[in-house]
C-alpha cells in the first residue's frame, strides 16, 4: 500500500505522465467499446475488416453517413481507426509480452548458468541485432507473407535480443548476492532460485524497458503496414490506413488540401497512442528507477 | 590488454556473427519455392528460360547445409542474384543506388548530431526552465511521430499547397535530362556534388531542393532521441566534482558548460552512434518510399512489395555488414577516445 502511495505521489509531480495516462485511457475506453462506437455491419463476418461503400478511388469527405469521411476504395475512416486501436493494442501488447518471455527465460538461462550455454545464447543475440530491425522485420513479413500474425513474428523476432542481454546482464549482478547463495545452500532447485529470488531482484529495468518500447512496437508494426507488407488490405489498421491515402497528398486545383482527412485523421491516432505509451514510460522509468529519480 | 590484442579479437569475433547472419537470411529464404529461389542465381533474364536447369545446377532440392555452401561461394564471388524490381544485377544495382542514399546520409546524419547535441546542453544547461520544457516536450512529440506520417504531412504542405516548392524524387525533369546527357561528367553520383563539379549550379540547386523533405523527415525523430541522450548525460556529468570545482573557481559558465561537461558527456552519444546508424538505415527505407528518392531504401522497398527476393536479402546482408562494422569502429573509437575503458578483464 506505502508503494502504490509512493507511486501515485511521484506520478502526481510530473504533470506529463498524467497526460500519458489519461491519452492511454481513452484508447483503452474505445478497444473496449469499439462494438458500440462503430458497430459493424450485421452482414460483415469479420470485425476487423473495415466496411466499404463501394470501389470508387476518390476519397469522399466527412460527412453524416461518414464522419470521418473515406479513403480511396471507399473504406470507412471512423470504422477503421476505432477498430485500428483494438489492432494497435493487440499487436502491442501480445509482442510485447512475448518479447518479455523469450527475454525472460533466455536471459535468465545465459546469465545464471554462463559458460557455453551462455556464450552461444549470446553469440545468437548478436546475430539477430546485427541487422538494422526495420530491414530483418522486411524479410520475416516477405517470407511469412501478410497477416497480422506475420507481423507479431517479425517485431518479436527483431526485438527480443536487447531484452535478453538487459535480464542477462542484471542477472549476472545479482547472482552472487549472499541471498542466492543461501538458497542455493538450503537445497533449492535452480528454477526455485531464478523464478523465486533472482528475477523478482532484476525485473524492474526490463518492465521499464518494455513500457518505453510498447509505443515503439506500435510504430513499427504501423510502418510495416503502411509500406505495404503488413495486414491484409481493408484490415483495420492505421499504417495501411494511411497508405490508402498516399496518392491523395495533392488536393485538387485551388483546394490543395482537399484530401486531409485521409492522411491526417489516422496519422493523429497513431501519434497520440504512441506518445500516451512514451509518455507512461518515461512516467515509469522515473518512478521506478531510484538513481534517476533522484536527481 | 594491448590495442592490438583487442582489435585482433574483435575482428575474429565478427566471423561467427557474418556466418550467423548469412545463415539466418539463408534460412528466411526456404520459405519460398526452389523456382522462386532460383532468381538468385540468375545473372540476365535470359537465363529464366530454363529455370529448372538452374535448380538442377545449383541444388536447389540438396540439403540446406549443401545449399547454403553454394550460395556462400557464389556471395563470395560477388554474385548475389538478379533484381528483378530494376532488372539488372543485384550488385550493380547497389552501385547505381548507393549514391543517392548516401547524398541523403550526407546531410541528414551531420544535422542529426549536431542539431541533438546543441539542444540536449542547452535543455540541461536550463534545467527546469523554459528552454528546457519546450526541449523535453519537443523530444518525445518528435520521438512520438511516425517517421511516414510526418514525410506525408511535409508533401502535403510544401508540394501540394506551396505548389510544387520542395517536391519529391531526387532530380526534376529538365535537370534529369542535363544529368543523363553525355556532356554531363558524373563523378560521384552525388547530384549536387557532379554538378559543382560540372559547373552547372541548377543541377546542384535542384538537386538541393529534392533533398530538403527527406532530410528533415529523417533528421526529426532521430534527432529528438540524440536530444534527450545528450540532455540526461549532461545533466550526470553536470552533479560531477570537476564541474563543481571548475564552477568554484570562478569560471564563467559556458566554458564549465561546453569545454568541461559537454566533451564528457558527448560519450554516451558516441557509444549509441551504432543504434543511430540503425535507426538512419530504417528511416531510409521509410523515407524514400515515400518521396519516391530512388535509393537504396527505395529499392529495398520495391524489392519487398514485389517479392523481388534476391533484392531483399542483398539489402539486408548489406545494412547488417555496414552495421556490424560500424559497431567495431565506434568500440574501437570508444576505447582510443576515453583513457578510463579498460580492454577487456585480463588487464588487471
Amino acid at each position: 500500500m506505502t508503494s502504490l502511495a509512493f507511486f501515485l505521489h511521484n506520478l502526481k509531480k510530473n504533470p506529463l505522465s498524467i497526460v500519458g495516462f489519461i491519452v492511454i485511457f481513452c484508447f483503452i475506453i474505445i478497444a473496449i467499446f469499439a462494438p458500440l462506437i462503430a458497430p459493424t455491419p450485421a452482414r460483415q463476418f469479420n470485425p476487423y475488416m473495415i466496411p466499404r461503400t463501394g470501389y470508387a478511388p476518390i476519397p469522399t469527405p466527412p460527412s453524416l453517413a461518414h464522419i470521418f469521411g473515406t479513403t480511396e476504395g471507399q473504406y470507412d475512416i471512423f470504422y477503421g481507426v476505432i477498430w485500428g486501436t483494438r489492432t494497435a493494442f493487440i499487436i502491442g501488447l501480445s509482442v510485447i509480452s512475448s518479447i518479455l518471455i523469450i527475454g525472460l527465460t533466455l536471459g535468465s538461462i545465459s546469465g545464471y548458468f554462463g559458460g557455453l550455454i551462455d556464450e552461444i545464447i549470446m553469440r545468437i543475440t548478436d546475430i539477430f541485432m546485427a541487422f538494422p530491425t526495420l530491414i530483418l522485420a522486411m524479410a520475416v513479413t516477405i517470407a511469412l507473407g501478410p497477416s497480422i500474425k506475420t507481423i507479431m513474428i517479425a517485431l518479436i523476432t527483431v526485438s527480443w535480443p536487447p531484452y535478453a542481454r538487459l535480464v542477462r546482464g542484471d542477472i549476472l549482478s545479482v547472482r552472487e548476492e549472499d541471498f542466492v547463495k543461501a538458497s542455493r545452500g538450503v537445497g533449492a532447485s535452480h528454477l526455485r532460485i531464478i523464478v523465486r529470488h533472482i528475477l523478482p531482484n532484476s525485473i524492474y529495468p526490463v518492465l521499464i524497458m518494455a513500457s518505453l518500447d510498447i509505443g515503439a512496437i506500435v510504430l513499427s508494426a504501423s510502418a510495416l503496414s503502411f509500406l505495404g507488407l503488413g495486414v491484409p488490405e481493408g484490415y483495420a489498421d492505421w499504417g495501411q490506413m494511411i497508405s490508402f491515402s498516399r496518392n491523395w497528398i495533392v488536393g485538387t486545383a485551388g483546394n490543395p488540401f482537399a484530401y486531409w482527412y485521409t492522411v491526417a485523421i489516422p496519422g493523429i491516432f497513431i501519434f497520440f497512442f504512441v506518445l500516451g505509451w512514451n509518455l507512461l514510460g518515461d512516467a515509469f522509468r522515473d518512478i521506478l528507477d531510484p538513481r534517476l529519480s533522484r536527481r | 590488454m594491448e590495442f592490438r590484442t583487442y582489435l585482433v579479437r574483435r575482428l575474429l569475433l565478427l566471423i561467427p556473427v557474418l556466418i550467423g547472419v548469412t545463415f539466418l537470411i539463408f534460412l528466411l529464404l526456404h520459405f519460398f519455392s526452389p523456382a522462386q529461389r532460383a532468381m538468385l542465381y540468375v545473372h540476365s533474364p535470359q537465363q529464366m528460360r530454363n529455370l529448372d536447369e538452374i535448380i538442377a545446377k545449383y541444388g536447389l532440392n540438396a540439403p540446406i547445409w549443401k545449399q547454403y555452401w553454394t550460395w556462400l561461394v557464389q556471395v563470395f564471388h560477388g554474385n548475389l542474384g538478379w533484381s528483378q524490381v530494376v532488372g539488372m544485377p543485384v550488385t550493380s544495382a547497389i552501385a547505381s543506388f548507393l549514391p543517392a542514399t548516401l547524398e541523403l546520409a550526407i546531410f541528414a546524419t551531420p544535422l542529426i548530431i549536431f542539431l541533438g547535441i546543441f539542444m540536449g546542453t542547452k535543455a540541461a544547461a536550463n534545467k527546469d526552465r523554459f528552454v528546457d520544457h519546450i526541449t523535453r516536450v519537443g523530444a518525445i512529440v518528435g520521438w512520438s511521430l511516425p517517421t511516414f506520417w510526418l514525410g506525408l504531412m511535409l508533401l502535403m504542405i510544401f508540394y501540394g499547397f506551396f505548389s510544387g516548392f520542395l517536391p519529391p524524387e531526387r532530380l526534376g525533369n529538365a535537370m534529369s535530362a542535363v544529368v543523363h546527357s553525355s556532356s554531363f561528367i558524373r563523378y560521384t553520383g552525388l547530384n549536387f556534388l557532379d554538378g559543382i563539379l560540372n559547373w552547372r549550379w541548377d543541377v546542384t540547386i535542384d538537386a538541393l531542393r529534392h533533398l530538403v523533405l527527406p532530410v528533415v523527415t529523417l533528421t526529426v525523430v532521430n534527432t529528438a532521441f540524440i536530444m534527450r541522450l545528450m540532455r540526461s548525460s549532461m545533466l550526470e556529468t553536470l552533479g560531477k566534482g570537476y564541474v563543481l570545482t571548475a564552477r568554484a573557481k570562478g569560471l564563467p559558465e559556458s566554458i564549465v558548460i561546453n569545454k568541461h561537461a559537454r566533451r564528457n558527456a558527448m560519450i554516451p552519444i558516441l557509444t549509441i552512434s551504432g543504434y543511430l546508424f540503425a535507426s538512419i538505415v530504417n528511416g531510409v527505407v521509410i523515407t524514400e518510399s515515400i518521396f519516391n528518392y530512388k535509393g537504396l531504401g527505395w529499392w529495398a522497398w520495391e524489392a519487398a512489395v514485389n517479392i523481388d527476393i534476391p533484392s531483399l536479402l542483398a539489402f539486408a546482408l548489406f545494412s547488417a555488414i555496414l552495421f556490424v562494422v560500424t559497431n567495431l569502429v565506434v568500440d574501437l573509437l570508444y576505447v582510443r577516445l576515453d583513457p578510463r575503458v579498460r580492454l577487456g578483464a585480463s588487464e588487471q
